[in-house]
Protein backbone atom coordinates (compact mmCIF):
# COMPACT_ATOMS: atom_id res chain seq x y z
CA UNK A 1 0.00 0.00 0.00
CA UNK A 2 1.38 3.57 -0.99
CA UNK A 3 1.74 5.80 1.56
CA UNK A 4 -1.57 7.74 2.40
CA UNK A 5 0.26 11.02 1.83
CA UNK A 6 1.13 10.93 -1.64
CA UNK A 7 -1.55 9.21 -2.68
CA UNK A 8 -4.51 11.02 -4.71
CA UNK A 9 -7.83 11.80 -3.36
CA UNK A 10 -9.17 9.62 -6.47
CA UNK A 11 -7.27 6.40 -4.84
CA UNK A 12 -6.86 7.18 -1.36
CA UNK A 13 -10.08 4.65 -0.81
CA UNK A 14 -8.35 2.06 -2.88
CA UNK A 15 -5.40 2.67 -0.32
CA UNK A 16 -6.84 1.97 2.76
CA UNK A 17 -8.56 -1.39 1.58
CA UNK A 18 -11.55 0.14 1.43
CA UNK A 19 -12.40 -1.30 -2.23
CA UNK A 20 -10.09 -2.11 -5.01
CA UNK A 21 -12.30 -2.52 -8.11
CA UNK A 22 -11.91 0.40 -10.51
CA UNK A 23 -15.34 2.24 -10.66
CA UNK A 24 -16.05 3.50 -13.86
CA UNK A 25 -19.25 4.82 -15.74
CA UNK A 26 -21.69 7.12 -14.79
CA UNK A 27 -23.05 6.71 -10.96
CA UNK A 28 -26.09 7.24 -9.19
CA UNK A 29 -24.09 8.25 -5.78
CA UNK A 30 -25.04 11.07 -4.05
CA UNK A 31 -22.01 12.98 -3.00
CA UNK A 32 -22.32 14.79 0.89
CA UNK A 33 -22.55 18.43 0.77
CA UNK A 34 -21.84 20.81 4.39
CA UNK A 35 -24.30 23.21 2.97
CA UNK A 36 -27.01 21.01 2.67
CA UNK A 37 -29.20 20.95 5.64
CA UNK A 38 -31.55 18.03 4.85
CA UNK A 39 -27.29 15.78 4.74
CA UNK A 40 -27.66 16.36 8.69
CA UNK A 41 -31.24 15.19 10.19
CA UNK A 42 -33.55 12.46 8.46
CA UNK A 43 -37.43 13.34 8.79
CA UNK A 44 -38.90 12.57 12.43
CA UNK A 45 -35.17 12.68 14.31
CA UNK A 46 -34.42 15.19 17.07
CA UNK A 47 -31.59 17.37 17.88
CA UNK A 48 -30.60 16.12 21.75
CA UNK A 49 -28.48 17.77 24.25
CA UNK A 50 -25.72 14.65 25.16
CA UNK A 51 -25.64 16.62 28.72
CA UNK A 52 -29.41 15.39 29.62
CA UNK A 53 -29.10 12.42 31.07
CA UNK A 54 -31.75 9.52 31.97
CA UNK A 55 -32.72 6.11 32.86
CA UNK A 56 -35.50 3.96 30.88
CA UNK A 57 -36.64 0.83 32.29
CA UNK A 58 -37.61 -1.73 30.01
CA UNK A 59 -38.00 -4.58 32.48
CA UNK A 60 -41.83 -4.36 31.96
CA UNK A 61 -41.80 -2.96 28.43
CA UNK A 62 -42.75 -4.74 25.54
CA UNK A 63 -40.26 -4.25 22.52
CA UNK A 64 -42.45 -1.79 20.86
CA UNK A 65 -43.40 0.32 24.03
CA UNK A 66 -39.77 0.72 25.00
CA UNK A 67 -38.77 1.47 21.43
CA UNK A 68 -41.63 3.75 21.73
CA UNK A 69 -40.51 5.47 24.93
CA UNK A 70 -36.87 6.07 23.59
CA UNK A 71 -38.33 7.97 20.92
CA UNK A 72 -40.40 10.15 23.15
CA UNK A 73 -37.53 10.60 25.50
CA UNK A 74 -34.80 11.96 22.30
CA UNK A 75 -38.09 14.02 21.47
CA UNK A 76 -37.69 15.88 24.64
CA UNK A 77 -34.08 16.61 24.22
CA UNK A 78 -32.43 13.67 26.08
CA UNK A 79 -29.13 12.72 24.47
CA UNK A 80 -27.56 9.75 27.15
CA UNK A 81 -30.09 7.78 27.91
CA UNK A 82 -29.65 4.78 29.69
CA UNK A 83 -31.74 1.69 29.39
CA UNK A 84 -31.94 -0.72 32.09
CA UNK A 85 -33.01 -4.43 32.69
CA UNK A 86 -33.59 -5.01 29.18
CA UNK A 87 -32.78 -8.93 29.80
CA UNK A 88 -32.34 -10.17 26.29
CA UNK A 89 -35.33 -8.05 24.57
CA UNK A 90 -35.47 -8.23 21.05
CA UNK A 91 -34.96 -5.34 18.67
CA UNK A 92 -34.08 -2.83 20.77
CA UNK A 93 -33.03 0.64 19.81
CA UNK A 94 -33.48 -0.22 16.16
CA UNK A 95 -33.50 2.92 13.78
CA UNK A 96 -32.01 5.57 15.60
CA UNK A 97 -31.36 8.09 12.95
CA UNK A 98 -29.46 10.62 15.39
CA UNK A 99 -26.77 11.34 17.29
CA UNK A 100 -27.72 9.65 20.95
CA UNK A 101 -25.03 8.35 23.58
CA UNK A 102 -27.42 5.18 24.70
CA UNK A 103 -26.04 2.77 27.37
CA UNK A 104 -27.47 -0.56 27.55
CA UNK A 105 -27.59 -2.08 31.10
CA UNK A 106 -27.39 -5.69 30.49
CA UNK A 107 -28.02 -7.99 27.46
CA UNK A 108 -30.09 -7.68 24.02
CA UNK A 109 -31.98 -10.25 22.04
CA UNK A 110 -32.13 -10.12 18.19
CA UNK A 111 -31.36 -7.29 16.10
CA UNK A 112 -30.24 -4.90 18.93
CA UNK A 113 -29.90 -1.21 17.17
CA UNK A 114 -30.41 -2.25 13.86
CA UNK A 115 -30.89 0.14 10.82
CA UNK A 116 -28.97 2.85 12.73
CA UNK A 117 -27.66 5.95 11.63
CA UNK A 118 -25.53 8.32 13.91
CA UNK A 119 -25.77 6.65 17.62
CA UNK A 120 -23.11 5.97 20.18
CA UNK A 121 -24.36 2.85 21.96
CA UNK A 122 -22.18 0.97 24.60
CA UNK A 123 -24.28 -2.52 25.86
CA UNK A 124 -22.78 -3.98 29.17
CA UNK A 125 -23.96 -7.22 28.39
CA UNK A 126 -24.23 -9.61 24.98
CA UNK A 127 -25.77 -9.19 21.91
CA UNK A 128 -27.82 -12.32 20.27
CA UNK A 129 -28.42 -12.41 16.39
CA UNK A 130 -28.03 -9.72 13.81
CA UNK A 131 -26.68 -7.13 15.94
CA UNK A 132 -26.53 -3.51 14.16
CA UNK A 133 -27.66 -5.27 11.24
CA UNK A 134 -27.58 -2.51 8.46
CA UNK A 135 -25.74 -0.03 10.26
CA UNK A 136 -25.29 3.25 8.43
CA UNK A 137 -22.86 5.33 10.78
CA UNK A 138 -21.86 5.77 14.81
CA UNK A 139 -20.31 3.33 17.02
CA UNK A 140 -21.50 0.42 19.00
CA UNK A 141 -19.54 -1.22 21.96
CA UNK A 142 -20.52 -4.84 23.36
CA UNK A 143 -18.93 -5.55 26.33
CA UNK A 144 -19.05 -9.81 25.85
CA UNK A 145 -20.09 -11.74 23.40
CA UNK A 146 -22.24 -11.54 20.41
CA UNK A 147 -24.54 -14.16 18.42
CA UNK A 148 -24.24 -14.82 14.62
CA UNK A 149 -24.73 -12.68 11.80
CA UNK A 150 -22.58 -9.81 13.89
CA UNK A 151 -23.25 -6.91 11.55
CA UNK A 152 -24.57 -7.96 8.92
CA UNK A 153 -24.70 -5.61 5.70
CA UNK A 154 -23.63 -2.67 7.47
CA UNK A 155 -22.48 0.32 5.48
CA UNK A 156 -20.75 2.22 7.64
CA UNK A 157 -19.62 3.04 11.50
CA UNK A 158 -17.56 0.75 13.72
CA UNK A 159 -18.87 -2.20 15.78
CA UNK A 160 -16.80 -3.63 18.48
CA UNK A 161 -17.46 -6.89 20.59
CA UNK A 162 -15.11 -7.73 23.11
CA UNK A 163 -15.94 -10.87 23.41
CA UNK A 164 -16.30 -14.23 21.15
CA UNK A 165 -18.92 -13.81 17.95
CA UNK A 166 -21.02 -16.33 16.18
CA UNK A 167 -21.15 -17.44 12.35
CA UNK A 168 -21.57 -15.28 9.47
CA UNK A 169 -19.78 -11.90 11.35
CA UNK A 170 -20.06 -9.25 8.46
CA UNK A 171 -22.38 -11.33 6.23
CA UNK A 172 -22.70 -9.05 3.16
CA UNK A 173 -20.98 -5.77 4.42
CA UNK A 174 -20.72 -2.84 2.55
CA UNK A 175 -18.56 -0.48 4.52
CA UNK A 176 -17.79 -0.03 7.92
CA UNK A 177 -15.44 -1.77 10.35
CA UNK A 178 -16.12 -4.55 12.45
CA UNK A 179 -13.55 -5.58 15.52
CA UNK A 180 -13.96 -8.76 17.40
CA UNK A 181 -11.69 -8.97 20.56
CA UNK A 182 -11.81 -12.66 21.01
CA UNK A 183 -12.39 -15.51 18.37
CA UNK A 184 -15.47 -15.69 15.81
CA UNK A 185 -17.67 -18.60 14.24
CA UNK A 186 -17.63 -19.82 10.67
CA UNK A 187 -18.18 -18.16 7.42
CA UNK A 188 -16.66 -14.64 8.71
CA UNK A 189 -17.12 -12.05 6.13
CA UNK A 190 -19.27 -14.33 3.59
CA UNK A 191 -20.11 -12.39 0.96
CA UNK A 192 -18.81 -9.35 2.13
CA UNK A 193 -18.38 -6.40 -0.18
CA UNK A 194 -16.45 -3.24 1.40
CA UNK A 195 -15.07 -2.43 4.87
CA UNK A 196 -12.68 -4.23 6.99
CA UNK A 197 -13.08 -6.96 9.71
CA UNK A 198 -10.56 -7.50 12.71
CA UNK A 199 -10.41 -10.60 14.59
CA UNK A 200 -7.77 -10.66 17.46
CA UNK A 201 -8.79 -14.14 18.45
CA UNK A 202 -9.18 -17.31 16.01
CA UNK A 203 -11.63 -17.53 13.35
CA UNK A 204 -13.82 -20.82 12.30
CA UNK A 205 -13.72 -22.28 8.49
CA UNK A 206 -14.98 -20.74 5.35
CA UNK A 207 -13.15 -17.60 6.50
CA UNK A 208 -14.33 -14.62 3.85
CA UNK A 209 -16.62 -17.56 1.55
CA UNK A 210 -17.37 -15.22 -1.44
CA UNK A 211 -16.06 -12.21 -0.34
CA UNK A 212 -16.22 -9.42 -3.42
CA UNK A 213 -13.80 -6.93 -1.85
CA UNK A 214 -12.80 -5.78 1.28
CA UNK A 215 -10.33 -6.79 4.11
CA UNK A 216 -9.77 -8.93 7.03
CA UNK A 217 -7.78 -9.25 9.38
CA UNK A 218 -7.01 -12.02 11.65
CA UNK A 219 -4.65 -12.50 14.83
CA UNK A 220 -5.58 -15.78 15.56
CA UNK A 221 -5.66 -19.18 13.90
CA UNK A 222 -7.69 -19.63 10.81
CA UNK A 223 -10.17 -22.45 10.47
CA UNK A 224 -10.16 -22.24 6.66
CA UNK A 225 -9.88 -20.24 3.68
CA UNK A 226 -13.46 -19.52 1.90
CA UNK A 227 -13.76 -19.95 -1.88
CA UNK A 228 -11.80 -16.55 -3.28
CA UNK A 229 -10.30 -15.51 0.32
CA UNK A 230 -6.71 -15.18 -0.24
CA UNK A 231 -3.69 -13.99 1.58
CA UNK A 232 -2.25 -10.43 1.34
CA UNK A 233 0.87 -8.37 2.26
CA UNK A 234 0.54 -6.71 5.79
CA UNK A 235 1.70 -3.44 4.98
CA UNK A 236 3.22 -0.85 7.16
CA UNK A 237 0.08 0.94 6.48
CA UNK A 238 -2.34 -1.42 7.64
CA UNK A 239 -0.16 -2.04 10.85
CA UNK A 240 -0.51 1.59 11.45
CA UNK A 241 -4.00 1.82 10.56
CA UNK A 242 -4.88 -1.23 13.35
CA UNK A 243 -3.22 0.35 15.98
CA UNK A 244 -4.94 3.63 15.85
CA UNK A 245 -8.44 1.53 15.65
CA UNK A 246 -7.86 -0.55 18.31
CA UNK A 247 -6.80 2.01 20.83
CA UNK A 248 -9.82 4.14 19.59
CA UNK A 249 -11.81 0.97 20.52
CA UNK A 250 -10.18 0.55 23.51
CA UNK A 251 -10.02 -3.00 22.86
CA UNK A 252 -6.39 -5.74 22.14
CA UNK A 253 -3.92 -3.02 24.37
CA UNK A 254 -0.63 -4.29 23.62
CA UNK A 255 -1.10 -6.54 20.93
CA UNK A 256 1.22 -7.20 18.07
CA UNK A 257 -0.66 -6.14 14.94
CA UNK A 258 2.82 -7.10 13.29
CA UNK A 259 1.62 -10.56 13.35
CA UNK A 260 -1.70 -10.50 11.69
CA UNK A 261 -2.80 -12.20 8.61
CA UNK A 262 -4.18 -9.69 6.03
CA UNK A 263 -7.44 -11.56 3.68
CA UNK A 264 -8.78 -10.13 0.61
CA UNK A 265 -10.59 -11.09 -2.12
CA UNK A 266 -8.85 -13.06 -4.97
CA UNK A 267 -11.24 -11.95 -7.37
CA UNK A 268 -11.50 -15.10 -9.12
CA UNK A 269 -15.54 -14.64 -8.25
CA UNK A 270 -16.07 -11.80 -10.37
CA UNK A 271 -17.43 -12.57 -13.41
CA UNK A 272 -19.69 -9.50 -13.88
CA UNK A 273 -18.32 -7.80 -16.60
CA UNK A 274 -18.91 -11.09 -18.77
CA UNK A 275 -22.43 -11.28 -17.69
CA UNK A 276 -23.66 -7.68 -17.88
CA UNK A 277 -22.92 -7.48 -21.84
CA UNK A 278 -25.03 -10.71 -22.81
CA UNK A 279 -27.59 -9.11 -20.36
CA UNK A 280 -27.94 -6.05 -22.17
CA UNK A 281 -28.21 -7.60 -25.44
CA UNK A 282 -31.26 -9.46 -23.73
CA UNK A 283 -32.62 -6.62 -22.27
CA UNK A 284 -32.66 -4.80 -26.10
CA UNK B 1 -38.76 -21.93 12.80
CA UNK B 2 -39.49 -24.08 16.36
CA UNK B 3 -37.44 -23.26 20.00
CA UNK B 4 -35.92 -25.52 21.83
CA UNK B 5 -34.66 -25.13 25.59
CA UNK B 6 -32.92 -27.39 28.37
CA UNK B 7 -31.59 -26.86 31.29
CA UNK B 8 -29.41 -29.33 33.78
CA UNK B 9 -28.37 -28.93 37.73
CA UNK B 10 -25.71 -29.97 38.82
CA UNK B 11 -25.67 -31.49 42.28
CA UNK B 12 -29.11 -30.79 43.36
CA UNK B 13 -32.47 -31.09 41.97
CA UNK B 14 -34.84 -28.11 41.10
CA UNK B 15 -38.78 -27.39 40.06
CA UNK B 16 -37.73 -28.22 36.59
CA UNK B 17 -41.36 -28.68 35.35
CA UNK B 18 -41.83 -25.14 36.40
CA UNK B 19 -38.36 -23.51 34.77
CA UNK B 20 -38.82 -25.07 31.52
CA UNK B 21 -42.69 -23.83 31.34
CA UNK B 22 -41.17 -21.07 31.94
CA UNK B 23 -38.23 -21.05 29.30
CA UNK B 24 -40.43 -22.71 26.28
CA UNK B 25 -43.56 -20.40 27.21
CA UNK B 26 -40.62 -17.21 26.77
CA UNK B 27 -40.09 -19.19 23.01
CA UNK B 28 -43.55 -19.27 22.00
CA UNK B 29 -43.27 -16.62 18.85
CA UNK B 30 -41.09 -19.75 17.50
CA UNK B 31 -44.03 -22.05 17.32
CA UNK B 32 -46.98 -22.99 19.55
CA UNK B 33 -48.38 -25.91 17.22
CA UNK B 34 -46.92 -27.98 19.62
CA UNK B 35 -44.70 -28.49 22.99
CA UNK B 36 -43.26 -31.00 24.87
CA UNK B 37 -41.53 -31.61 27.98
CA UNK B 38 -38.79 -34.38 28.39
CA UNK B 39 -38.72 -34.38 32.28
CA UNK B 40 -36.01 -36.50 34.28
CA UNK B 41 -38.27 -36.36 37.70
CA UNK B 42 -36.45 -37.45 41.24
CA UNK B 43 -37.33 -41.19 41.61
CA UNK B 44 -36.30 -43.57 44.01
CA UNK B 45 -35.39 -46.16 40.22
CA UNK B 46 -37.09 -49.34 40.99
CA UNK B 47 -39.70 -49.20 38.57
CA UNK B 48 -40.05 -47.97 34.87
CA UNK B 49 -42.63 -45.35 33.85
CA UNK B 50 -43.79 -45.57 30.79
CA UNK B 51 -45.73 -42.15 29.06
CA UNK B 52 -47.99 -43.49 26.16
CA UNK B 53 -50.87 -42.80 23.76
CA UNK B 54 -53.88 -44.71 22.76
CA UNK B 55 -54.84 -42.11 19.94
CA UNK B 56 -54.10 -38.26 19.16
CA UNK B 57 -55.30 -34.82 20.03
CA UNK B 58 -57.81 -34.12 17.68
CA UNK B 59 -58.80 -30.89 18.94
CA UNK B 60 -58.80 -27.22 16.95
CA UNK B 61 -55.36 -26.91 14.45
CA UNK B 62 -54.99 -30.56 15.16
CA UNK B 63 -54.08 -32.65 11.45
CA UNK B 64 -55.54 -36.08 13.01
CA UNK B 65 -58.63 -38.00 12.31
CA UNK B 66 -60.83 -38.12 14.88
CA UNK B 67 -61.79 -41.44 16.56
CA UNK B 68 -64.77 -42.36 19.10
CA UNK B 69 -62.70 -42.57 22.74
CA UNK B 70 -64.19 -46.15 22.86
CA UNK B 71 -61.75 -46.81 20.48
CA UNK B 72 -59.00 -45.61 23.06
CA UNK B 73 -60.60 -48.27 25.79
CA UNK B 74 -60.32 -50.84 24.04
CA UNK B 75 -56.78 -50.36 22.99
CA UNK B 76 -55.78 -49.62 26.92
CA UNK B 77 -57.43 -52.97 27.78
CA UNK B 78 -55.23 -54.79 24.77
CA UNK B 79 -51.76 -52.62 26.47
CA UNK B 80 -52.73 -53.74 29.82
CA UNK B 81 -53.63 -57.65 28.57
CA UNK B 82 -50.00 -57.15 26.63
CA UNK B 83 -47.92 -56.07 29.97
CA UNK B 84 -49.28 -58.87 32.16
CA UNK B 85 -47.96 -61.66 29.01
CA UNK B 86 -44.99 -59.95 29.92
CA UNK B 87 -44.52 -60.01 33.18
CA UNK B 88 -44.77 -56.25 33.84
CA UNK B 89 -46.77 -55.56 36.41
CA UNK B 90 -48.64 -52.05 36.78
CA UNK B 91 -48.02 -49.99 40.23
CA UNK B 92 -49.90 -47.42 39.59
CA UNK B 93 -51.69 -45.70 36.08
CA UNK B 94 -53.07 -42.63 35.50
CA UNK B 95 -55.40 -41.72 32.61
CA UNK B 96 -54.42 -38.03 32.65
CA UNK B 97 -56.66 -37.37 29.13
CA UNK B 98 -58.70 -40.01 27.46
CA UNK B 99 -55.39 -40.45 24.70
CA UNK B 100 -52.96 -39.95 27.35
CA UNK B 101 -51.62 -42.30 30.35
CA UNK B 102 -48.86 -43.03 32.55
CA UNK B 103 -48.34 -46.15 33.95
CA UNK B 104 -45.30 -46.59 36.41
CA UNK B 105 -44.45 -50.45 35.74
CA UNK B 106 -42.64 -53.50 37.36
CA UNK B 107 -40.27 -54.95 35.00
CA UNK B 108 -36.81 -56.60 35.59
CA UNK B 109 -35.79 -57.21 31.82
CA UNK B 110 -33.33 -54.53 31.16
CA UNK B 111 -34.25 -54.86 26.89
CA UNK B 112 -36.87 -52.63 26.10
CA UNK B 113 -36.80 -53.58 22.30
CA UNK B 114 -39.19 -56.79 22.72
CA UNK B 115 -41.23 -54.70 25.40
CA UNK B 116 -41.87 -51.64 22.78
CA UNK B 117 -42.61 -53.62 19.60
CA UNK B 118 -45.00 -55.86 21.28
CA UNK B 119 -47.04 -52.88 23.07
CA UNK B 120 -46.55 -50.33 19.58
CA UNK B 121 -47.95 -53.65 17.55
CA UNK B 122 -51.43 -52.13 18.88
CA UNK B 123 -52.40 -49.86 16.11
CA UNK B 124 -53.13 -46.27 17.35
CA UNK B 125 -50.54 -47.12 20.06
CA UNK B 126 -47.22 -45.12 20.90
CA UNK B 127 -44.98 -44.89 23.88
CA UNK B 128 -43.76 -41.42 24.29
CA UNK B 129 -40.96 -42.73 26.65
CA UNK B 130 -39.87 -45.55 28.56
CA UNK B 131 -37.31 -45.07 31.43
CA UNK B 132 -36.66 -44.95 35.39
CA UNK B 133 -36.82 -41.05 34.97
CA UNK B 134 -37.61 -39.71 32.07
CA UNK B 135 -41.17 -38.66 31.51
CA UNK B 136 -42.24 -37.30 28.00
CA UNK B 137 -44.79 -35.56 27.56
CA UNK B 138 -46.01 -34.05 24.49
CA UNK B 139 -49.64 -32.43 22.96
CA UNK B 140 -50.94 -29.59 20.95
CA UNK B 141 -50.84 -26.01 22.42
CA UNK B 142 -48.06 -23.50 23.70
CA UNK B 143 -45.76 -24.51 26.80
CA UNK B 144 -48.68 -23.22 29.40
CA UNK B 145 -51.31 -24.89 28.09
CA UNK B 146 -49.51 -28.50 28.09
CA UNK B 147 -48.16 -27.82 31.37
CA UNK B 148 -51.65 -26.65 32.83
CA UNK B 149 -53.40 -29.93 30.71
CA UNK B 150 -50.76 -32.56 32.50
CA UNK B 151 -49.96 -30.27 35.83
CA UNK B 152 -46.51 -30.20 35.24
CA UNK B 153 -45.50 -27.05 37.15
CA UNK B 154 -44.98 -29.45 40.19
CA UNK B 155 -42.30 -31.87 39.45
CA UNK B 156 -39.23 -31.75 40.85
CA UNK B 157 -36.12 -33.50 39.16
CA UNK B 158 -32.79 -32.98 37.82
CA UNK B 159 -32.74 -31.65 34.68
CA UNK B 160 -35.22 -31.33 31.30
CA UNK B 161 -35.16 -30.57 27.17
CA UNK B 162 -38.22 -29.17 25.51
CA UNK B 163 -39.26 -27.97 22.28
CA UNK B 164 -42.01 -25.26 21.02
CA UNK B 165 -42.80 -26.55 17.42
CA UNK B 166 -43.81 -24.54 14.38
CA UNK B 167 -44.96 -28.04 12.47
CA UNK B 168 -43.39 -27.46 8.32
CA UNK B 169 -42.89 -30.60 6.93
CA UNK B 170 -45.27 -32.76 8.85
CA UNK B 171 -48.60 -32.50 10.56
CA UNK B 172 -49.48 -31.07 13.42
CA UNK B 173 -50.31 -34.12 15.58
CA UNK B 174 -48.77 -35.84 19.00
CA UNK B 175 -46.96 -38.02 16.96
CA UNK B 176 -44.34 -35.23 15.30
CA UNK B 177 -44.15 -32.98 18.09
CA UNK B 178 -41.08 -33.05 19.96
CA UNK B 179 -39.37 -34.71 22.55
CA UNK B 180 -38.56 -38.10 20.65
CA UNK B 181 -37.49 -41.44 22.60
CA UNK B 182 -34.17 -42.78 22.16
CA UNK B 183 -36.70 -46.14 21.09
CA UNK B 184 -35.54 -48.71 22.57
CA UNK B 185 -32.70 -47.06 25.11
CA UNK B 186 -34.20 -46.03 28.68
CA UNK B 187 -34.42 -42.34 29.45
CA UNK B 188 -33.07 -41.01 26.38
CA UNK B 189 -35.03 -38.27 24.53
CA UNK B 190 -33.83 -35.55 21.59
CA UNK B 191 -35.28 -32.30 20.42
CA UNK B 192 -34.48 -30.56 17.44
CA UNK B 193 -34.07 -27.02 15.93
CA UNK B 194 -33.62 -27.59 11.93
CA UNK B 195 -34.00 -29.38 8.77
CA UNK B 196 -32.47 -33.18 7.90
CA UNK B 197 -31.96 -33.09 4.15
CA UNK B 198 -30.50 -36.45 4.72
CA UNK B 199 -33.92 -37.61 6.16
CA UNK B 200 -35.15 -40.63 3.82
CA UNK B 201 -31.46 -42.16 3.15
CA UNK B 202 -30.88 -42.72 6.84
CA UNK B 203 -34.41 -43.75 8.03
CA UNK B 204 -33.83 -46.51 4.85
CA UNK B 205 -30.58 -47.48 5.92
CA UNK B 206 -31.67 -47.54 9.92
CA UNK B 207 -34.90 -49.23 9.15
CA UNK B 208 -32.67 -52.15 7.08
CA UNK B 209 -31.05 -51.93 10.39
CA UNK B 210 -33.77 -52.93 12.37
CA UNK B 211 -34.74 -49.20 13.62
CA UNK B 212 -38.58 -48.18 14.10
CA UNK B 213 -39.61 -44.95 13.07
CA UNK B 214 -43.37 -43.84 14.67
CA UNK B 215 -43.70 -40.82 12.32
CA UNK B 216 -42.26 -38.68 8.95
CA UNK B 217 -40.64 -35.94 10.90
CA UNK B 218 -37.18 -35.59 10.22
CA UNK B 219 -36.32 -34.35 13.64
CA UNK B 220 -37.25 -37.98 14.91
CA UNK B 221 -34.23 -39.30 12.68
CA UNK B 222 -31.88 -37.82 15.72
CA UNK B 223 -33.42 -40.10 18.35
CA UNK B 224 -32.89 -43.32 15.91
CA UNK B 225 -29.51 -42.60 14.39
CA UNK B 226 -28.35 -41.96 18.06
CA UNK B 227 -29.92 -44.68 19.56
CA UNK B 228 -28.52 -46.86 17.04
CA UNK B 229 -24.90 -45.96 17.46
CA UNK B 230 -25.38 -46.23 21.23
CA UNK B 231 -26.62 -50.25 19.95
CA UNK B 232 -23.68 -50.83 18.51
CA UNK B 233 -21.67 -49.95 21.31
CA UNK B 234 -21.09 -46.17 20.99
CA UNK B 235 -21.08 -44.00 23.81
CA UNK B 236 -23.31 -40.88 23.85
CA UNK B 237 -20.97 -38.41 22.58
CA UNK B 238 -19.00 -40.07 20.29
CA UNK B 239 -22.87 -41.09 18.29
CA UNK B 240 -23.73 -36.90 18.41
CA UNK B 241 -19.94 -36.03 16.96
CA UNK B 242 -20.71 -38.41 14.14
CA UNK B 243 -24.08 -37.09 13.84
CA UNK B 244 -22.41 -33.89 12.63
CA UNK B 245 -21.42 -35.40 9.12
CA UNK B 246 -23.43 -38.42 9.22
CA UNK B 247 -26.81 -36.02 9.63
CA UNK B 248 -27.11 -33.53 6.43
CA UNK B 249 -28.64 -30.20 6.67
CA UNK B 250 -28.80 -27.46 9.67
CA UNK B 251 -29.52 -28.34 13.23
CA UNK B 252 -29.33 -27.65 16.90
CA UNK B 253 -29.94 -30.87 18.64
CA UNK B 254 -30.19 -31.86 22.58
CA UNK B 255 -29.72 -35.19 23.78
CA UNK B 256 -31.14 -36.31 27.51
CA UNK B 257 -29.99 -39.08 29.36
CA UNK B 258 -30.92 -40.39 32.95
CA UNK B 259 -28.06 -38.55 34.34
CA UNK B 260 -26.78 -36.07 31.51
CA UNK B 261 -27.28 -33.75 28.90
CA UNK B 262 -25.69 -32.98 25.77
CA UNK B 263 -25.95 -30.53 22.72
CA UNK B 264 -24.75 -30.86 18.98
CA UNK B 265 -24.76 -27.98 16.53
CA UNK B 266 -24.13 -28.35 12.89
CA UNK B 267 -20.65 -27.52 11.23
CA UNK B 268 -22.68 -24.37 9.37
CA UNK B 269 -23.89 -23.08 12.29
CA UNK B 270 -27.37 -22.33 10.89
CA UNK B 271 -29.29 -22.24 13.62
CA UNK B 272 -29.49 -20.52 17.07
CA UNK B 273 -27.94 -21.47 20.40
CA UNK B 274 -27.44 -19.40 23.61
CA UNK B 275 -25.61 -20.87 26.15
CA UNK B 276 -25.00 -19.98 29.76
CA UNK B 277 -23.05 -22.13 32.28
CA UNK B 278 -22.47 -22.35 35.83
CA UNK B 279 -20.75 -24.36 38.22
CA UNK B 280 -24.37 -25.67 39.54
CA UNK B 281 -26.70 -24.96 36.31
CA UNK B 282 -26.47 -24.98 32.84
CA UNK B 283 -29.52 -23.43 31.09
CA UNK B 284 -29.61 -22.97 27.00
CA UNK B 285 -32.26 -21.97 24.25
CA UNK B 286 -32.54 -20.86 21.26
CA UNK B 287 -32.59 -17.72 22.41
CA UNK B 288 -31.68 -15.57 25.35
CA UNK B 289 -34.87 -14.87 26.52
CA UNK B 290 -35.12 -18.30 27.34
CA UNK B 291 -32.77 -18.30 29.79
CA UNK B 292 -33.18 -14.89 31.39
CA UNK B 293 -37.41 -16.16 32.27
CA UNK B 294 -35.11 -18.33 34.91
CA UNK B 295 -32.23 -16.03 35.67
CA UNK B 296 -33.16 -12.40 34.91
CA UNK B 297 -30.22 -11.12 36.72
CA UNK B 298 -27.34 -9.87 34.67
CA UNK B 299 -25.43 -13.34 33.19
CA UNK B 300 -22.78 -14.26 31.13
CA UNK B 301 -24.20 -16.55 28.21
CA UNK B 302 -22.62 -17.06 24.35
CA UNK B 303 -23.19 -18.81 21.26
CA UNK B 304 -21.56 -22.57 20.72
CA UNK B 305 -19.44 -22.34 17.76
CA UNK B 306 -19.96 -24.52 14.88
CA UNK B 307 -19.90 -28.42 15.01
CA UNK B 308 -19.54 -27.77 18.46
CA UNK B 309 -20.37 -31.01 20.63
CA UNK B 310 -21.02 -30.78 24.69
CA UNK B 311 -21.68 -33.36 27.67
CA UNK B 312 -23.05 -32.36 30.93
CA UNK B 313 -23.41 -34.59 34.39
CA UNK B 314 -25.56 -33.63 36.82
Amino acid sequence: MANLKNVTKKTKAQAMGMHSEVLTGRTQQKFFNPDEAENFYYFGTYDVDFNKRTDLDVKNLTAAEANKELDNLMSQGYGTIVIKNPQGKHSLGVGILNKLNLIFEGSLGYFGMGSSDGPIVRINGRVGWSCAENLMAGKVVIEKNAGSCFGAAIRGGDLICKGSVGARTGIDMKGGTIIIGGDAGAFTGFMMQRGRIIILGDVGINLGDSMYDGTIFVGGEIGSYGSDAVDSELTQSDQDWLRRKLRVAEIGENFDVSKMKKIVAGKKLWNYDNLEPAEKKGAI
Amino acid sequence: MCGIAGLIHRGKSSNVGHELQGMLQALKHRGEDSTGYALYGDTDGKNFIMRFKVGENVGEGSTSVAEDVSVYDERKKIVDSYLAEMGAKIIKEERILPYSLRYEIEYNKKDLLEFSQKIESIPGVEILSMGKSLEVIKDLGNAKMVCDRYNLDKLVGTHAIGHARMATESGVDIKSAHPFWGYPFSDVSVVHNGQLTNYWNNRRALENKGMRFMSECDSELIAVYLAEKMRDGASLEEGMKESLTGLDGVFTYFVATKDSLGMAKDTMAAKPLVLYESDDLVAMGSEEIAIRSILPQEIDTYDPFDGEVKVWQI
